[in-house]
């Protein structure tokens, strides 16, 4: 099972050290990690997707929150967060699917952000089943290039 | 579901920072450490530490540096005195190599909670990341064995930064900080603040257990028949074997504590089983395993306590009481976790207790009586035992001898391994913070320097390391700082030339196919006579004359007491080299990860290769 964890950190030296290093030294999974500012430029903000059981996200939770630059922590389920992800990637087109590509990219509400003669580079964002297929229908052409942020996630209801 | 998790309460009330006259960073820490209280410090400079040991020099009249000859000697008895004091032990040492010999006693701090401060002296700033001399990241190195690091930037950083590390390292679950500061930072010089309160938004040691919670405790107490207190090093650091004691004597349940617990209930106490797991009594093992209700106090379900987790106290309801939230349900999960500092629980406990009308009484205990026949059983049928010779030592006999000489009244410490063992099991401890040993990290070299931190802390107490050949010689150069410092601890070596405990596992899954564990001269085996000490290597009296520290060689059971007597009586460091057969194996045993009930108690039989861990 994956869970999504957000955690408020310090924003201080060598944070992504200690969280990265438990993550290993307790032998546990992260399937993606991403770190940015808050509002608060004294704090962070990791979105953490982690495979697991509850057991495993029980001590994942707990490991964290014993890291005294940890402030605080978040498990998110599905349902109560809305999670999004950016994709950048470069896709071969030549003169006859270039059409089609643009037209799948506009279904998907993908942005064409950079065009040469045998290739379009394309920004979509979205959660991760509308993102897979994306990229499924994209494979057919010919995907060169790629790069994703991993998720973010907000809870639905502000506490 | 969103669980905020931490509170973000300030942790200490608030008086006016006091600022300070301009200083270097390297004064101000030394100032900070004074203001913690701090007296001792164990030291060994280099080219990124001088700086402070410049300052540390200005201020000898309240803070003594003792000077070990190897970091890890340094780090090891700041251990020690922090064990036996329960105030936080302090180490300095340079930038790399100096800091990276701190690693092994920092690892060992963390995996028996010791409260320790660590300071290392960093390359400047500008130097950082260019592969400077002596350079290493240590914040890095010991990100994962520290329950907190710091890397200082900014001498404006050091008091705080001292204060919060101090706070860090003695609250909560105590554990070791390491304070990491470039040797600019050291020069710098500023006006310093020094913050009289701490504020950590993510760290709040403070867990006190429920009321509701520790009601079901007294209710599963009235309804159990052969209930276990299984309890640990975190009685100790708790500071709550008085209110444990109470708890015992009000309620009468049987005591097993962990090797990390010992003397945090008094072993001659008549409800007290010594301790459990893989060389621990019988009884306590087949009463925690066999109990229906199980109190896990201050413990971690470690496996050497356990064996197979999964088959461990199965039939019985675990309550689980720790200040460490990580871990509970980690090893072991249990019918009723209470997040608490145990000696809040254990106070709150004894007065639901009295409320409940149960009396403390000091003997007499009757309120289980089934289970304590069956104890009983137990005990009288598997005692802690060994076959005592004529003239040969036997080493359990030595250590038995000590016990009976020292009436019980000494800090004791150990290396690593067999001697470790029987130190635990032959010797009686009724007091805490009097056996210091190496028990998570299982460190061998240990036992000396942490004895020459604990007689630091308190001169008037006899402090004597029970030690290995093997644990002694890895922190041999100690008899240095023993004997110029006038540190009047005591060693006894249990010599039997081998690596003692390595050994006993090849006869028990190798075979007896030995793989390097021989410590003594190859070309020139002693073959044990006691008559003829040809052989014996190394020559611990010709050692410790080098050093210029007594040290008497005793090979006859005969002479044995008056050569313990005279190291006793000594004013000043003494080794006592024992020669013991290095025919002995450890006994019980339960073979890693089995069960209580595959307990080797006796004879020789062998295991498979492959079995165990």
């Amino acid at each position: 099972m994956r869970h999504t964890i957000s955690v408020l950190v310090e924003n201080k030296f060598g944070v992504l050290t200690r969280i990265a290093g438990m993550f290993s030294g307790r032998g546990f999974n992260i399937d993606s990690l991403n770190v940015g500012p808050t509002l608060d430029p004294s704090t962070s903000r990791m979105t953490i997707v982690v495979k697991g059981d509850d057991t495993t996200l029980e001590q994942v939770t707990k490991q964290l929150n014993k890291l005294i630059d940890v402030i605080k922590i978040e498990d998110f389920h599905d349902e109560e967060i809305v999670e999004r992800e950016l994709v950048l990637m470069r896709v071969n087109v030549n003169s006859e699917t270039r059409a089609e590509v643009m037209q799948i990219g506009d279904i998907f509400r993908a942005k064409i952000i950079d065009v040469q003669i045998n290739n379009l580079a394309i920004e979509i964002t979205g959660n991760e089943s509308k993102i897979d297929k994306f990229l499924m229908l994209m494979g057919k052409f010919g995907i060169t290039e790629l790069t994703r942020t991993g998720r973010v996630a907000l809870a639905r209801k502000s506490n | 579901m969103s669980t905020p998790t931490k509170t973000t309460e300030p942790t200490t009330k608030s008086a006016t920072p006091d600022r300070g006259v301009t200083m270097s960073g390297a004064e101000i820490l030394v100032e900070c450490l004074i203001r913690e209280g701090v007296d001792t410090i164990f030291a060994y400079p280099g080219g990124a530490s001088m700086h402070m040991h410049q300052a540390l020099t200005k201020r000898e009249d309240v803070l003594k540096t003792y000077l070990p000859r190897h970091e890890q000697g340094g780090v090891f008895a700041a251990e020690g005195y922090a064990r036996a004091t329960g105030k936080a032990g302090v180490v300095m040492a340079t930038s790399g190599p100096g800091a990276t010999n701190l690693v092994t006693g920092i690892a060992d701090a963390y995996l028996d909670s010791t409260p320790l401060v660590a300071i290392t002296g960093q390359v400047p700033r500008h130097m950082i990341g260019k592969g400077a001399f002596q350079e290493t990241d240590v914040f890095s190195v010991t990100a994962q064995i520290v329950k907190h690091n710091f890397l200082v930037m900014d001498v404006n950083d050091i008091a705080r930064i001292v204060k919060e590390a101090f706070y860090i390292a003695t609250t909560g679950r105590p554990g070791p900080v390491l304070i990491d500061i470039p040797k600019d930072v050291q020069i710098a010089t500023t006006q310093p603040i020094f913050p009289t309160e701490v504020n950590l938004r993510g760290y709040n040691p403070v867990q006190k257990a429920d009321d509701a919670a520790l009601n079901e405790v007294i209710g599963h107490i009235k309804n159990a028949k052969c209930p276990m207190i299984y309890c640990g090093g975190g009685i100790i650091s708790g500071e709550a074997s008085a209110e444990l004691l109470e708890f015992v004597e009000r309620t009468g349940i049987p005591v097993a504590t962990t090797l990390m617990g010992i003397g945090c209930f008094p072993e001659t106490h008549e409800l007290s089983l010594k301790w459990l797991g893989m060389h621990g009594t019988v009884y306590a093992n087949n009463a925690v395993n066999e109990a229906d209700l199980l109190l896990a106090i201050g413990v971690r379900f470690d496996d050497r306590v356990t064996g197979k987790i999964s088959e461990f106290a199965k039939h019985g309801t675990i309550v689980h009481i720790d200040i460490d939230n990580s871990e509970i349900n980690k090893n072991k999960v249990v019918k009723l976790p209470i997040l608490s500092d145990v000696k809040y629980a254990l106070a709150k406990l004894n007065q639901l207790l009295e409320k409940a009308g149960k009396p403390r009484v000091a003997k007499g205990f009757n309120a289980f009586p089934d289970w304590y026949v069956k104890i009983a059983a137990w005990r009288e049928a598997f005692p802690f035992t060994f076959n005592d010779t004529e003239d040969v030592i036997q080493p359990q006999y030595a250590i038995r001898l000590l016990y009976e000489l020292t009436k019980g009244d000494a800090i004791i410490t150990t290396g690593v391994g067999q001697h470790q063992m029987w130190a635990a099991q032959f010797y009686d401890f009724d007091k805490p913070r009097t056996l210091l040993t190496s028990a998570g990290l299982g460190s061998m070299g240990y036992g000396y320097p942490a004895a020459l931190g604990a007689k630091v802390a308190f001169p008037d107490k006899q402090v004597i390391d029970i030690d290995g050949d093997g644990s002694f010689i890895m922190n041999v150069q100690e008899l240095a700082m023993a004997h110029v410092e006038g540190i009047n601890a005591k060693v006894m070596i249990l010599n039997n030339q081998w690596l003692g405990m390595v050994m006993q596992w090849e006869d028990r899954f190798y075979k007896s196919n030995r793989g390097h564990t021989f410590l003594g001269n190859p070309k020139k085996i002693y073959e044990g006579s006691l008559e003829d000490p040809t052989g014996i290597y190394p020559d611990y009296v010709k050692i410790c004359e080098g050093f210029a520290v007594k040290c008497e060689r005793v090979m006859h059971k005969k002479d044995l007491a008056a050569a313990m007597q005279r190291m006793l009586d000594a004013t000043e460091p003494y080794v006592l080299d024992v020669m013991v057969p290095y025919t002995e194996h450890v006994l019980p045993m339960i073979p890693a990860g089995a069960t209580y009930k595959d307990v080797i108690y006796e004879g020789r039989q062998t295991l498979k290769a492959g079995d165990g861990l």
